[in-house]
């Protein structure tokens, strides 16, 4: 009976590790590097892993924090984004899907890091808000209000519940980036 | 099933879209670095001879 290595399933998490990276910092390459930096962690520290609970779980749970202790250290918060969401989106020539993703990538890369996360967590990689709170080190109801607070912030974004959802252009983009510059969600 | 009102459709919205937007991700190939950092650290790990068993460090 021996008892498998965690850290022979690292690989499996590659892919969620890197897109979960690619969801915090906007930027691939800083997002490559979060990622490199997290299985150097996660491979010394193993024995800090319980057998058994949520491996993927835990590695976010250490991307974030490298995440957000490098944000702390660079003291900014402009992210440095780059083309990591809207690159894909030239492969995909459908009219109106398109121009909605286009939509919700800008609105997307525009949430406050705290909602953008649990957005991604609960709303797309299938956590339950049980462990997405585990992962972000806060209490669940924590969580349900940031994905509320992310959901609604997205739909203004957006310009849903008007017929202009359609109809966003570049300048009302610039509009909503310059409202919440005056504004402040924090 | 048959509670469409638009504000649910909105956020079904967003939930596509978001999942459009991480399935996008996932499906990036992986680099090759990370293969090479994972096979690195397994080198350095390994004891010497490969007599099974223990495990201490």
């Amino acid at each position: 009976m021996s008892t498998s290595d965690p850290r022979d399933e690292l690989v499996n998490h590659l892919p969620a590790m890197r897109a979960f990276a690619m969801s915090l910092t906007r930027n691939s390459a800083i997002a490559d590097d979060m990622v490199q930096d997290t299985l150097v962690k996660a491979w010394t520290k193993i024995d800090k892993f319980e057998p058994g609970t949520n491996l993927r779980a835990w590695l976010f749970t250490i991307l974030r924090n490298t995440y957000y202790s490098n944000r702390r250290k660079a003291n900014r918060e402009v992210a440095d984004v780059d083309g990591v969401f809207t690159e894909s989106l030239s492969q995909k020539p459908d009219h109106d899907g398109r121009l909605q993703m286009a939509d919700f990538q800008r609105a997307f890369v525009q949430l406050p890091d705290e909602q953008r996360e649990a957005l991604i967590l609960v709303g797309a990689s299938g956590f339950s808000y049980e462990e997405a709170a585990e992962t972000c080190e806060v209490a669940v109801g924590t969580i349900k209000s940031r994905v509320n607070r992310g959901r609604k912030h997205l739909a203004e974004l957006m310009g849903m519940n008007s017929d202009e959802a359609m109809e966003l252009t570049d300048n009302a983009t610039m509009a909503v980036v310059t409202a919440r510059g005056n504004g402040a969600m924090r | 099933m048959a509670h469409d009102t638009s504000k649910q459709a909105d956020g079904d919205a967003i939930d596509q879209n978001l999942k459009r937007v991480y399935d996008d991700l996932l499906s990036q190939e992986v680099p090759d670095r990370f293969k090479d950092l994972l096979a690195q650290l397994k080198a350095q790990d390994a004891p010497a001879d490969e007599t099974s068993g223990g495990e201490d460090e």
